[in-house]
């Protein structure tokens, strides 16, 4: 009976969610002895993006954070500007518009938009770094835990 | 031939190091291996304690580092076996009184006496730990399948891993009912999470303290299922292909329940 009314008031035995616990924390535990992974993804995280925006490099930040479900990888990289995507012009030609500079004309309000934008960064999660349930298919007759 | 030296760590404290050393040495033993068990827990001894032998040290390992002994004076022999001894920690020192390089040095002075050096690592990962490590070759993993055992498990393999150590995983302390009922992780989820190949799983059972209040090694009790497990685990360190034994097996299984039921 008291076996009964556990099972009604428990959804989940709590191996499973003990299974889930460690699979994050261990997540997180390994994420953050590894700083130079870390250094490494966020200095990739800001070429990528500043092949299309110039962003705040100095005030970028990007770290990890448990979730409820998953940890995430939480990136706040403000931008500056748009970058010019206009293609280059033809080698030896002169007068067109350097790759680098400043956007000009209808590009301008859509880059103020972007700027100002920036000044309040939300913290945006770049990815999610989900886990499947890797629950392992058993074959019948080991399903039973094993000693020896 | 040199010995295989191997450090039984888990990180967590109480997991069943010093119980799994004792009784994974003596089942070696049993088997005709000479084996050294190395009690690194400077300031916390046991292993003397678990294996009934607490009465007969005379020296201990710091005293052989300080070389006021010969290393083969402090080394204790278990009578009950013809090849077992152990080399017991200082009690009333602590764990910095000994060097990585001197704690090493000390284990390499057994290699050709015997053929095991099992060494029984204090928790933590800090100065104690360090030594015991610097003294092996191969490490066994203990843990049991509870979140702070595996996540220390789990940093300890870590600290494993930078010195390319082979790895293995006993994990210790099952109850078999819990697990049927999903309240407890099943050894594939702790060998899974943690990654390691897997040497043995021991149940949570009464025998070992039993046992361990008397300082019998589980493998002389006659027909002990916990004994049998130890000598599974000994033959699989040795190389042989040993199955892991299902608790469906008839027999087995009832008994394992019935007993936890009782417990």
């Amino acid at each position: 009976m008291i076996e009964f009314f556990k099972r009604l008031f428990a959804p989940e035995p709590s191996g499973a969610t003990a299974r889930e616990r460690l699979r994050l924390v261990l997540l997180s535990d390994h994420l953050s002895l590894a700083p130079d992974v870390v250094e490494a993804l966020r200095a990739d995280l800001i070429a990528v993006i500043s092949k299309y925006v110039e962003v705040d490099e100095a005030n970028c930040d990007v770290s990890f954070e448990q979730q409820d479900q998953a940890v995430a990888v939480l990136a706040n990289i403000p931008i500056l500007a748009m970058r010019d995507r206009r293609p280059p012009p033809p080698p030896g030609t002169s007068g067109g518009p350097k790759p680098d500079s400043p956007p000009r004309g209808d590009a301008l309000g859509a880059t103020y938009a972007l700027a100002d934008e920036s000044r309040h960064p939300a913290r945006s999660a770049v990815g999610q770094v989900q886990r499947k349930r890797r629950r392992r298919k058993r074959v019948a007759g080991q399903s039973q835990p094993a000693m020896g | 031939m040199s010995a295989r030296r191997i450090v039984l760590t888990s990180g967590k404290g109480g997991v069943g190091k010093t119980t799994t050393t004792a009784n994974l040495g003596a089942a070696l033993a049993k088997r005709g291996k000479r084996v050294v068990l190395v009690d690194a827990d400077i300031g916390l001894r046991n292993l003397d304690l678990v294996l009934g032998l607490e009465k007969r040290i005379v020296f201990d390992l710091v005293e052989v580092v300080e070389g006021r002994c010969q290393l083969r004076q402090a080394l204790i022999k278990d009578k009950r076996f013809q090849s077992l001894s152990i080399l017991p920690a200082a009690q009333t020192r602590d764990k910095t009184s000994v060097s990585e390089a001197q704690f090493a040095a000390v284990v390499r002075g057994l290699d050709d006496t015997c053929d095991y050096v099992l060494i029984d690592c204090p928790a933590g990962i800090e100065h104690g730990f360090r030594n015991a490590v610097a003294g092996a070759a191969e490490a066994i993993v203990v843990t049991t399948p509870e979140v702070s055992s595996i996540r220390d498990a789990d940093r300890v393999i870590g600290k494993l891993n930078e010195r390319n150590m082979p790895i293995r995983l006993i994990v210790n302390r099952i109850r078999p009912e819990m697990v049927r009922s999903g309240d407890m992780m099943s050894v594939d989820d702790v060998v899974e999470i943690l990654g390691v190949k897997l040497l043995g799983m021991i149940p949570d059972d009464e025998e070992v303290i039993d046992t361990t209040n008397r300082g019998e090694p589980v493998v002389l009790v006659p027909d002990s299922r916990l004994g049998e497990i130890y000598e599974k685990i000994a033959r699989r360190l040795e190389g042989e292909n040993v199955a892991f034994s299902t608790l469906q097996a008839p027999g087995i299984f009832g008994r394992l329940f019935g007993q936890r039921k009782a417990g």
